[in-house]
């Protein structure tokens, strides 16, 4: 397995226009972002509102190009000026799914011109041609050929996200971001889109960037995690390691937050305080100090790097110095 | 004698192609001091009962039904005025979409003291202090500097706490939180399922839950009412439901939690919830349900004992062991 995506301390900083004389406030949403992705596995980005994941699939999918920081997608290497000439095939590689099903076609086509749309600006296909491939893309997704000549909003949101899906296929990417592809839909159709998803990556060997940040369906889809905290992430490791031994404090708490599935498991809560801090004004030193039972001085000043530890990747002093519970000593 | 009850509960809307029933005889006991779930996907009516019960539907709406009482008042025998008196202040409400449900116009502080004017009839002076007890009942820092404060100016779990707050006003017998967390994240919405939890248990309140994510219901309820199609597929005690669930919609749903799955793939309901115009013969239930027969498509399924969970089914899933 070689990495198709490596990311190098990627940063996206948006400046708010304050007023005329005023000078504009920088917003750091995503902030030295370091992290590969390996061909043909799904790694997962988790995090709550607010905490970059979603500006993140805008620089993957070259929807923006980052401020500072160097991005490698399939050997070609993206910098805060762009992709360059190579920008038009990488294109068609990464490919994105987007949350709102109901916001992301639009509703004056219909579902065969959504999606003969990418073959016409990408490729020199005849009309006959794109109409085949569209077909046979809607069987792959599970639609029926008749649906060929309907408008979205004919359909349920769970056969839109199929469409949405097919439109992301349609030029064969090897990449694709798929922004909370399912948080928009009920539990019973949320399953059928990620068996479908399951199978697709199958068939297709496809890379998959998946954005959630529901746990509990990261947990059934990932092979690896990262949790991002305040634009920053904060751990990185394989599914079953994060889930069985969850490392940093942010990542514990999110776990415990999450609701149990039996209510038998109805346990004591690791209790957050507070709400996520602005970005505009992040907290000195490590940006959780504030919500973080086992802060001392250092994190309140000191700003914690990535670090090995097992099979995670951490950033988090308590870690490093072995003080926080419930962690063997040998693991830092 | 129970906090709330209602009987055959059905609400009709009379759409462009005709009358359409989103919610089918439902039947609810609340006794008081208990929190009852109601789950299921969208469209199958667990807001719209809730909101006929509040008298907040649109005129195109007909809600009718055999009983509604709340401690033992026939509530469809009083006036709009009597029942305003009761809705808000015995009553209250707390709406999925905090941002939305405040008015952009006013302040916290205003929108808290107007049920304190109009219900109990409290001076300013006593308002001001009343209000400022509530934001810091629902943790919500300087409580004193936020009566000032405007909605845009609050983040969501900070709204969702003060429609909390104004629900909690009148110290209300009764709780109906609609999705309360829905649109929050998994570490506010933990805080605000356990303020929630704690409020009820400290004033001794009932609650009725609603929400589609079973995990909430698994982390508070004590009683769950699943829905489909606008009615009432089962009725359990939340321990059991989720080991034995009787009817093949609640064992479908819980089977397809991510969480629950054992293998790679998630066992799914083919199908969709049926709409308007599609609503099936017999069992509604009958085109996604894997055990459907010719009996199910033609006959509206009887309703199970209690030791069946009250399942709407002919053939429901037995306590033990068949349950898969």
């Amino acid at each position: 397995m070689n990495a198709i995506v490596t990311a190098k301390d990627l940063s996206q900083i948006y400046e708010v226009k304050r007023g005329v004389f005023a000078k504009p406030l920088e917003l750091k949403a995503v902030k030295e972002a370091s992290f590969t992705v390996q061909e043909g596995e799904t790694l997962a980005i988790v995090g709550e509102s607010g905490c970059g994941k979603s500006t993140l699939a805008r620089i993957l999918t070259m929807i923006e190009s980052p401020s500072e920081g160097e991005l490698v997608i399939d050997g070609v290497t993206i910098a805060a000026s762009g992709a360059g000439s190579d920008a038009k095939r990488l294109r068609s590689i990464v490919q994105i799914v987007f949350q709102n099903p109901y916001g992301a076609l639009n509703p004056r086509q219909k579902v065969g011109a959504i999606l003969e749309e990418p073959l016409k600006i990408n490729t020199k296909l005849s009309a006959g041609e794109r109409r085949k491939k569209a077909e046979a893309m809607l069987a792959e997704v599970g639609l029926r050929p008749e649906h060929y000549g309907r408008y979205p909003h004919m359909f349920s949101g769970g056969q839109r996200q199929r469409i949405a899906i097919a439109r992301a296929l349609m030029l064969e990417p090897k990449i694709l971001v798929l922004d909370e592809p399912v948080s928009a839909l009920d539990v019973s159709i949320q399953a059928q889109i990620l068996n479908l998803l399951a199978d697709l990556q199958e068939r297709l060997n496809l890379t998959y960037i998946f954005i959630s940040h529901d746990l509990s369906v990261v947990k059934h889809v990932a092979n690896r995690v990262m949790v991002m905290y305040l634009g920053r992430p904060v751990e990185i490791a394989p599914k079953d390691v994060l889930y069985a031994e969850p490392k940093h404090p942010y990542t514990r708490a999110l776990l415990s937050a999450t609701p149990a599935t039996r209510p038998e498991d109805r346990g004591e809560r690791i209790r957050l305080t507070g709400e996520l801090p602005s970005p505009f004004n992040p907290p000195p030193g490590c940006s959780f100090n504030p919500r973080c039972p086992y802060a001392n001085d250092r994190c309140r000043s000191e700003r914690p790097l990535l670090k090995r530890h097992g099979a995670s990747d951490v950033a988090c002093f308590a870690v490093d110095e072995g003080r926080l519970p419930g962690l063997e000593k040998d693991a830092a | 004698m129970p906090l709330l009850s209602i009987r055959n509960l059905s609400v009709t809307f009379a759409t462009a192609s005709g009358p359409f029933k989103a919610v089918d005889g439902v039947d609810l006991a609340v006794e008081p001091g208990e929190v009852l779930g109601i789950v299921g996907e969208s469209g199958s009516g667990k807001s719209v009962a809730m909101l006929g019960l509040m008298g907040l539907l649109p005129p195109s709406a007909t809600v009718t039904a055999d009983e509604i009482a709340f401690e033992g008042r026939d509530m469809r025998a009083l006036g709009a005025r009597q029942r305003r008196k009761i809705i808000g202040k015995d009553v209250a409400m707390i709406f999925q979409e905090p941002m939305s449900s405040l008015n952009p116009c006013f302040t916290v502080g205003h929108q808290i003291k107007e049920s304190l004017k109009v219900h109990l009839g409290l001076d300013r002076s006593a308002r001001k202090t009343r209000a400022v007890e509530l934001l810091s009942q629902v943790g919500i820092p300087e409580p004193e500097r936020r009566l000032s404060a405007f909605p845009h100016q609050l983040s969501g779990g900070m709204s969702q706490r003060v429609m909390i707050a104004m629900a909690m006003a009148c110290n209300p017998k009764l709780l109906i939180a609609d999705e309360p967390t829905t649109a929050l994240d998994v570490t506010i919405q933990a805080q605000i399922l356990d303020l929630l939890v704690d409020l009820q248990k400290s004033q001794g309140m009932a609650m009725i839950l609603i929400t589609h994510d079973m995990g909430v219901v698994a982390e508070t309820a004590q009683r769950v009412v699943v829905q489909y199609a606008g009615q009432q597929v089962e009725r359990q005690k939340v321990s059991t439901l989720f080991d034995h669930p009787h009817h093949p919609y609640t064992a479908a749903l819980l089977s397809a939690i991510p969480e629950r799955a054992t293998g790679k793939r998630l066992p799914t309901i083919p199908g969709v919830v049926p709409g308007q115009g599609d609503r099936p013969n017999g069992c509604l239930f009958n085109p996604r349900c894997p055990r459907a027969d010719d009996r199910c498509r033609t006959i509206v399924p009887p309703r199970q004992p209690a030791s069946l969970g009250e399942a709407l089914c002919h053939y429901p899933l037995e306590a033990v062991g068949e349950a898969a």
